[in-house]
């Protein structure tokens, strides 16, 4: 054993400073499948008591639907637990290929490649199709796992400003020497709850030769008409030549991700990109779930539409109430405190109410941008979001930020 | 404020402030640690300096540490000029 105590010690004063700096990070244990009200253990020990979930990312509220439940079982019993493989062994069934090509028929794209995880698709992505002769241009406030596929990548790394499409075009100007320029962008930004103007991007890419690349964790199966996600929205189907999304959360919220697009980027991922040669398949009972998920929603927009619906609703009751909350269309919604501490008071007085919500402050957003982030399902009635609504008004009257805009706040509280 | 202090103030500025964004950029202004500039974006300053000043300034000594500062990253571009 080599873990000494010098070693050990170090690491403790690293835990003791994320706990000084208020970034250490405890799980709260669910006593209950996912849903709009759970059953929360918090603090740790203490007896489960039942809260309004306002915090998931099961926006169409599949993630305990018994038909999505019922098809896990049969994919159990049909296609038995786990496969002990990787694809491309013999870690592939009928199924698996099956999930692929109704994901390509959903989003609309010439074909798909399954990964353990969105996390994984991004990770492996941009290794496999760009090499030291190309440039990416993303987004600054696309997601961590993007960012970590970049650096795994030979290319250029190149920035543009949030949704500012002349600093992207000025990218792609400067950067027309490159064999390959690829744009690359959130569909909706899981922090704002914002859409990326990909309508605009589109017509940036084809003036200036590029590719787009789209992660739509934050749309797939609900936003544009027919949830198929933001491409839809922005009237763009068809256009995107790669979009990365994830199971893990409106489909049906279990884990599993995805690479859909052009043919050719898609099958160089199946040969080439890290995560899926070297990680499991994913397991037959993610995949039959799935799918039944992608019948569910292909079948009636009645899900998607009753998330608009609550979405439409809770933004009004917020702003209402005189709450400064990032303006948009998307079920995430940002009720922005500016202050670290703020944020934190606050959530932790709205769980005592009934709320489960969590407070973000940096590093995970910017610096003096502290925000609760509210997140809404088709698994809420209104009763709960008035409910809700009640709990707010409540500790908002307590910390006195009702009415008050960002200026005020900050003046209140600080940064 | 020299030349060079100005040049890079003047680059960050237009490259990483958001438009409304008023937050003063000085030579001690801390740009990473401040949260002006995130790693991630950094690349484009590093590529800015070396074309202007035809310099090339290995991944090393491109630390976030070192971009920390105007003054910082004067202090390294005026290493890598006198070669």
């Amino acid at each position: 054993m080599a873990y000494s105590g010098r070693a050990r010690e170090s690491y403790q004063n690293e835990l003791a400073n994320l706990r000084s700096q208020g970034l250490f990070k405890e799980e709260r244990y669910i006593h209950a499948p996912q849903g709009a009200e759970i059953e929360v253990e918090f603090p740790t020990g203490n007896p489960p008591r039942k809260v309004i979930n306002m915090c998931s990312n099961n926006y169409l509220g599949l993630s305990s639907h018994p038909e999505v439940v019922a098809a896990a079982h049969m994919g159990l019993d049909h296609r038995g637990y786990g496969m002990s493989s990787v694809r491309f062994i013999c870690g592939t069934q009928d199924i698996h290929r099956e999930l692929e090509r109704k994901l390509t028929e959903f989003l609309g794209t010439e074909d798909t490649l399954l990964f353990p995880s969105c996390m994984d698709a991004n990770a492996g992505v941009f290794e496999a199709v760009l090499s030291e002769q190309d440039v990416m241009i993303a987004d600054r406030l696309v997601h961590a796992s993007i960012v970590d596929g970049m650096r795994l990548c030979k290319a250029m790394q190149d920035t543009f400003k949030h949704s500012d499409m002349g600093h992207l075009e000025e990218k792609l100007v400067e950067h027309q020497d490159k064999r390959f320029r690829m744009i690359i962008t959130d569909g909706v930004f899981s922090m704002d709850g914002d859409i990326a103007r990909l309508d605009a991007i589109v017509a940036l890419a084809e003036k200036h030769d590029a590719m787009v690349f789209v992660d739509d964790s934050h749309a797939s199966g609900f936003i544009g008409k027919t949830g198929r996600g933001t491409h839809e929205h922005c009237g763009v189907v068809g256009r995107i030549d790669i979009i990365t999304t994830t199971l893990g959360k409106a489909l049906g919220g279990a884990s599993g991700g995805c690479v859909s697009g052009r043919r050719e980027l898609v099958e160089l991922c199946r040969q080439r990109a890290r995560p899926y040669l070297f990680s499991n398949t994913v397991a037959p009972v993610i995949v039959s779930g799935a799918l039944k998920v992608l019948d569910l929603i292909s079948a009636t927009t009645e899900r998607r539409d009753k998330l608009e619906t609550n979405t439409v609703y809770w933004r009004k009751l917020l702003t209402d109430a005189g709450f400064d909350i990032k303006p948009g269309e998307s079920p995430i919604v940002p009720v922005m405190l500016y202050n670290a501490k703020l944020a934190q008071d606050v959530a932790r007085d709205l769980f005592a109410e009934g709320i489960y919500v969590v407070g973000f402050f940096f590093p995970v957003v910017a610096k003096g941008q502290a925000r609760i982030r509210t997140q809404l399902s088709a698994a809420h009635e209104k009763h709960h979001l008035d409910a809700a609504i009640a709990a707010f008004v409540k500790v908002g009257k307590k910390y006195g930020i009702l009415g008050l805009g960002k200026n005020q706040i900050i003046e209140k509280y600080g940064l | 404020m020299d030349e060079l202090k100005k040049a890079i103030r003047d680059y960050v500025v237009k490259e990483y402030l958001e438009e409304g964004d008023d937050r003063q950029v000085g030579e001690d202004t801390p740009l990473i640690t401040g949260g002006i500039v995130d790693s991630f974006s950094m690349v484009s300053l590093k590529r800015f300096l070396e074309r202007k000043y035809s310099i090339q300034i290995p991944d090393a000594e491109a630390t976030p540490q070192a971009f920390d500062t105007v003054n910082g990253i004067a202090a390294l571009v005026t290493k890598f000029t006198k070669g």
